[in-house]
């Protein structure tokens, strides 16, 4: 393998999807060596099950094991929109450390960065529902629905992952250094949280804030994730999820790879 | 084709500022090519535009025959970028790094990994290999930036001020690492702020500022222009200072500067040190001062511009 290779005109799909995964390693390998991040997306979502299941949850709902049926799909989805920070802060380091600079320098698709970023996002996100629905099992969640609902559940969270990424990865790119892109993402992203019915039901709130927490797109993603994991209606509230991903990427994917492309 | 870098009329603007006028360039295969200049001048955007990660406003470039904007993929697989701007990732080990370039070049594992080991150890990383790299000394960081630029067995390499920043030890092991890899046939370009590094390393010399080449030539041809060694000379005895006088600007062809008891003059051949020490001991003139001083980039550039180097600072002192 010492030889010089000869010089080629263009990168195929195939050697694109493995420079992806090379690059998604690369972002799995560096929890290993900083397992702070490990423990963001691990122990934190963990005690937030535990806070509003033991110390919220009776009053809410009446009953600790009640509010946990209710609350965990919805802990699922903040959590997800919180993991998505990630890409956004991953992209900023590598934007003021110079390893983007090296990355374009190296003959390789010219989407690779972005995308092995994402999918290793996607790796953490899946890591993350296994883990809360792991926790949430042992405190005494139950499946209400099956397997088919479990799968059709997690794909529709990675889904909304994946839109909702591009919203991060403007962030990313905009922000000046990674600790603006975490003020900015936790700014942002508190309010989007829990002004929903993550932690509460929608009807026991004033009837303005009702429409505010109805048309949150993590509102309407958090009631379909529950239809899919302990039973009640889908249709509605995964399309409604459906079209805010589709909507959020459409505006979000251009105006991001602009603001890229004027960055670098 | 000979020259593996030609460059005509790169112009580059970034809003009211114009960061290159126009600049031509050519490199020789095979051959060290130092930009000089100061911070600001160009250096950093000429290299950008080279690598292909910024595109001119106008003007061209090929490397090694391929244009830059439309065959930017072929360029990428000849080059390699060490510098200010492009680094490795300070979570990663070393080894982790330099593995990391290989797969993305296609290497399969062992490989990529065998190709890490060797590269550790031709920059005295071993030891380091398994520590991230955030642990490294300046010097350390710099000897991996490079080995994850030489991966892919680059035949031109580009050097954006490799030793910015380091002690004056980790610099001359810098060196001796660029002459190592010029010597193995590498064509480099090299961007420097050290009259001294382009004198020491490179064939050809390029002086840039404010976004044009004010200068070009060979290290001994730039320095024959700009006079770029100062000759200094201080007698023990005073009454020595006219015969001193006399014999410098015989030696030197210039008349030189009194200065108290100190005489000197600009030299372009630092052949003259050994001639007018053996002058003086003839005569029997003791000195307590005898020495070849290095113009710095202020003077060449006092020489070459009229105009000492305009700092961004240099401004609020008015």
């Amino acid at each position: 393998m010492t030889t010089v290779n000869e010089v080629r005109p263009r990168v195929g799909p195939w050697e694109g999807l493995q420079q992806t995964l090379t690059i998604a390693w690369r972002t799995l390998v560096q929890i290993r060596h900083n397992p702070f991040e490990l423990g963001d997306f691990s122990f934190q979502p963990i005690m937030f099950v535990l806070l509003f299941t033991y110390v919220f949850g009776g009053a809410i709902e009446g009953s600790t094991s009640g509010y946990l049926r209710f609350a965990l799909p919805g802990i699922i989805v903040m959590n997800m929109i919180f993991v998505t920070m990630y890409v956004g802060m991953g992209l900023n380091t590598d934007l003021t450390k110079g390893v983007f600079d090296r990355l374009r320098s190296l003959p390789i698709a010219r989407w690779a960065p972005l995308a092995g970023r994402i999918a290793a996002d996607l790796l953490k996100q899946a890591w993350s529902i296994a883990l809360l629905l792991g926790v949430g099992y042992l405190l005494g969640f139950r499946l209400g629905t099956g397997i088919v609902g479990l799968a059709v559940a997690t794909v529709l969270i990675l889904f909304f992952a994946l839109a909702f990424s591009w919203i991060s990865v403007l962030v990313g790119v905009t922000a000046r250094d990674p600790e603006k892109v975490q003020i900015l993402g936790y700014t942002a992203l508190f309010p989007i949280t829990f002004v929903s019915n993550v932690f509460v039901r929608t009807d026991t709130m004033p009837g303005w804030l009702q429409a505010v927490v109805k048309a949150n797109p993590v509102s309407q993603l958090s009631d379909a994730v529950r239809g899919l994991l302990i039973g009640g209606p889908v249709a509605q509230p995964a399309l409604y999820s459906i079209l805010w991903a589709i909507g959020i990427m459409a505006v979000f994917a251009p105006l991001s790879l602009y603001r890229l492309k004027k960055r670098v | 084709m000979s020259d593996v870098i030609q460059a005509e009329g790169l112009v580059k603007r970034f809003g009211e500022t114009t960061a290159l006028a126009g600049v031509d360039l050519s490199v020789r295969n095979g051959t060290v090519l130092g930009l000089l200049g100061p911070n600001g001048a160009g250096k950093t955007t000429i290299v950008r535009i080279l690598a292909t990660l910024l595109q001119p406003d106008s003007g061209r470039a090929t490397i090694g025959g391929y244009d830059i904007m439309t065959q930017a993929h072929q360029v990428r697989q000849l080059i390699g970028l060490t510098g200010q701007f492009a680094s490795v990732d300070e979570n990663l080990t070393g080894l982790e790094n330099l593995v990391f370039v290989g797969r993305l070049l296609g290497m399969p594992k062992a490989d990529a990994k065998a190709r890490a080991r060797e590269l550790l150890g031709s920059f005295k990383l071993d030891d380091a290999g398994e520590r991230a790299a955030k642990t490294y000394s300046g010097g350390m960081r710099r000897r991996l930036d490079l080995a994850a630029s030489l991966v892919g067995r680059p035949r031109l390499l580009y050097l954006d001020e490799p030793t910015t920043g380091l002690d004056p030890r980790a610099r001359m092991e810098a060196w001796e690492l660029i002459r190592g890899m010029v010597s193995g046939g590498m064509t480099v370009l090299l961007t420097t702020q050290y009259l001294d590094e382009a004198d020491a390393l490179a064939d050809d010399i390029v002086v840039i500022d404010h976004g044009r080449v004010i200068a070009m030539g060979t290290p001994d041809e730039l320095k024959a222009k700009t006079a770029a060694q100062t000759l200094a000379v201080r007698p023990v005895d005073p009454v020595h200072v006219p015969t001193v006088v006399a014999a410098l600007s015989e030696l030197a062809r210039v008349e030189p500067e009194v200065d108290g008891q100190l005489v000197s003059a600009p030299v372009a051949d630092p052949g003259v040190l050994p001639l007018l020490y053996q002058r003086l001991a003839q005569d029997g003139i003791e000195v307590t001062e005898l020495g070849l001083r290095s113009a710095s980039l202020n003077e060449v550039f006092l020489s070459l511009t009229g105009q000492p180097i305009e700092e961004e600072s240099d401004d609020d002192r008015q």
